[in-house]
């Protein structure tokens, strides 16, 4: 466990990427210590500018828009995290069954999760959400998770199918290991990695999934998130108006977590297929060998 | 072609399932949904218009394997039902008027997004380690965890208001009337410009880095080897060689990405006030306007499984193999 924490944190990008997703863990945590004031109450007059008094400005309502978006940052976490979970334990199950089990079982998880992916998952969730009324943060995670698991299915089956064919896992099955041993023991534990990546993957979804749904007025008006909080802004005209600090915030938090933990998975991604590297060692052999041909070339003129 | 009528069958399962879930939600719960809408809207009703709205769910007479049935049909007659915030309009109607401006910006947006994002992946995996790639691929990737609202209201605060250099709304000027003009078409290029732009932002590093990691892929075969040692040129053996090979799983990609697509052009219709499906829809949200946001499944629906067969006929020009089988 820890070498692969320290594979993972040797690469730069998994690094920063960590990093900036643990400063998000930390401001959420300590939501109450960093923000000055109820971020529902109204502390000031409306559609302030940013000021050393209110740090982002205030809304329409005089609420502070710093205090909101430190609040905000707890809920979008937490939709996305459980979100996350959901749908890599769906995606993961289905792919893995699908790819170890074959015939019949994979045909029929196979064409179900294809018909999934042709659906648009949007126009999906709007209809769910729009008849569920205006949804807590907790549906949005559910319904989030229970829709959006097709694309992980998808990918740890192809993983697991070629796993499949694997000397070791042949020998295994020879030796007549059970089921769940097989699947457990010898598969789970290699396909780690696209796990995580699907994880991670699930939650950068989810978090602008729920920026997206609230964004659009199905969320609960009485939670406090990004969404919201652009849900809020729009119905303000604050952009129109020019309060563009009321946007700007919410924009900014959702982005930089979204580059965040994309960043992680780019580390992922590379410590499972290094010829996807693009920078430090492989950069530096690719300009060596660019250098070593061109030389080449030159003697071979001369 | 035996390839091609399965993928039609396919395509026909999940249609169906779209409008089971249509059929099956409402059911599922609490109340009637007829009358949780009359409640919330302000118009009074007359028992007519209630009658109309149930039979919009399939909430007819008869036992329940009937009513699925005849919600089938009325979906496979085009009838999708009439709209409450705009009752008596039929749903099919206002949501045929808004769909060519969503296929409009779907459309640019898939266009541009598709073909820079191929592009420069294609150069990021020639020129693996450079400039080109340090930069391009890493931004590619940030790019794709921002979501559609965030660019497109970036893009509006910034080239429609701060600096006046587009307009804010609608899909062209309002005082022309549409007709075949220059000036027409202008102005239709000019409302659609930015939202074109700003989505295929959030599309393109997909795009980008799917190629650029099909390309390593292939630009380490035997027969890439094998042509360079011919003595082609470095742009033959880029396009005509590794590109059209590596092309084949990004349109692969392609087809996967249409949710996004479809889906950020929802949302970017809202930011831009463009009277696509998108707006539509959040009018129907706010409206609390029922079957017009079931309505938009469907069209939603079919205009991701076209855009999906599309791609099947592209792939059976792409890959050979698949007109024999």
């Amino acid at each position: 466990m820890m070498s692969v924490l320290k594979t993972f944190l040797r690469n730069r990008k998994a690094a920063i990427g960590l990093a900036i997703v643990l400063a998000y863990v930390v401001i959420a945590l300590a939501a109450p210590l960093i923000a000055h004031y109820e971020p529902l109450a109204r502390v000031g007059r409306p559609h302030q500018a940013p000021s050393a008094d209110h740090w982002l400005g205030t809304t329409r309502m005089g609420r502070d828009v710093f205090s909101q978006l430190i609040y905000g940052t707890r809920n979008s976490l937490m939709v996305g995290v459980l979100a996350g979970f959901i749908v890599t334990a769906i995606g993961t199950t289905i792919g893995i069954t699908a790819a170890y089990f074959g015939g019949r079982i994979d045909d029929v998880l196979n064409f179900f999760t294809n018909v999934v992916l042709v659906l648009p998952q949007l126009p999906l969730l709007l209809v769910l959400a729009a008849f569920l009324g205006q949804v807590s943060p907790l549906a949005i995670a559910l319904i989030i998770g229970l829709t959006s698991w097709a694309w992980g299915a998808r990918v740890t089956r192809a993983q697991a199918l070629s796993l499949k064919t694997r000397d070791y896992i042949q020998a295994s099955e020879m030796i007549g290991e059970p089921s769940w041993r097989m699947i457990l023991v010898e598969m789970l534990p290699n396909l780690l990695s696209i796990i995580g990546f699907n994880f991670i993957g699930s939650v950068i979804f989810t978090i602008i999934t729920q920026a997206t749904l609230e964004f659009l007025g199905l969320g609960s008006p009485l939670t406090l998130s990004w969404g919201t909080m652009l849900y809020n802004a729009q119905n303000a005209s604050a952009i129109i108006v020019g309060a563009w600090w009321e946007v700007i915030a919410p924009c900014g938090a959702i982005v930089l977590i979204g580059v965040g933990l994309s960043l992680m998975n780019f580390g992922v991604d590379e410590i499972a297929n290094p010829r996807m590297r693009s920078l430090g060692q492989v950069a530096k052999a690719l300009k060596l060998e660019r250098r070593l041909s061109r030389q080449r070339m030159q003697e071979a003129q001369q | 072609m035996q390839f091609l009528l399965k993928r039609l069958a396919f395509y026909l399962v999940a249609f169906l399932v779209a409008a089971t879930f249509n059929f099956v939600i409402p059911r599922m719960m609490p109340g009637n949904p007829a009358d949780i809408m009359l409640a919330n809207a302000n118009a009074a009703m007359g028992p007519e218009a209630r009658a109309a709205l149930m039979a919009t769910f399939g909430f007819t007479e008869g036992p329940l394997h009937l009513q699925y049935i005849d919600y089938l049909k009325s979906i496979f007659t085009w009838d999708f039902g009439t709209s409450v915030k705009f009752y008596p309009v039929p749903v099919t109607d206002m949501l045929m008027q808004a769909l060519p401006w969503t296929l409009f910006l779907t459309g640019g947006s898939l266009l541009v997004s598709f073909s820079i994002g191929t592009l420069l992946g294609i150069l990021a995996a020639w020129r693996r380690g450079t400039a080109i790639d340090v930069i391009a691929s890493p931004t590619a990737l940030a790019l794709q965890s921002i979501p559609s609202v965030v660019v497109a209201l970036a893009g509006l605060y910034f080239f429609a208001i701060a600096n006046k250099v587009f307009p804010t709304a609608y899909a062209f000027d309002p005082a022309l009337d549409p007709a075949w003009s220059f000036e027409f078409a202008g102005s239709v290029l000019k409302h659609g410009f930015l939202p074109i732009i700003t989505l295929s932002v959030v599309l393109v590093g997909g795009y980008l880095v799917t190629m650029r990691n099909n390309m390593i892929g292939q630009l380490g075969e035997d027969y890439i080897y094998m042509a360079e040692a011919k003595g082609l040129s470095d742009a033959r053996v880029r396009y005509t060689y590794a590109a059209r090979n590596a092309l084949l799983p990004s349109v692969t990609a392609l087809a996967l990405s249409f949710g996004a697509l479809f889906g950020g052009s929802l949302v970017t219709e809202v930011v831009f006030n463009y009277p696509g499906v998108g707006n539509l829809l959040y009018l129907g949200i706010v409206g609390r306007d029922f079957p017009l946001i079931q309505g938009q499944l469907l069209i939603m629906t079919l205009a991701m499984l076209t855009a999906n067969f599309l791609v099947d006929l592209a792939y059976v020009f792409l890959d050979p193999r698949l007109k024999r089988a």
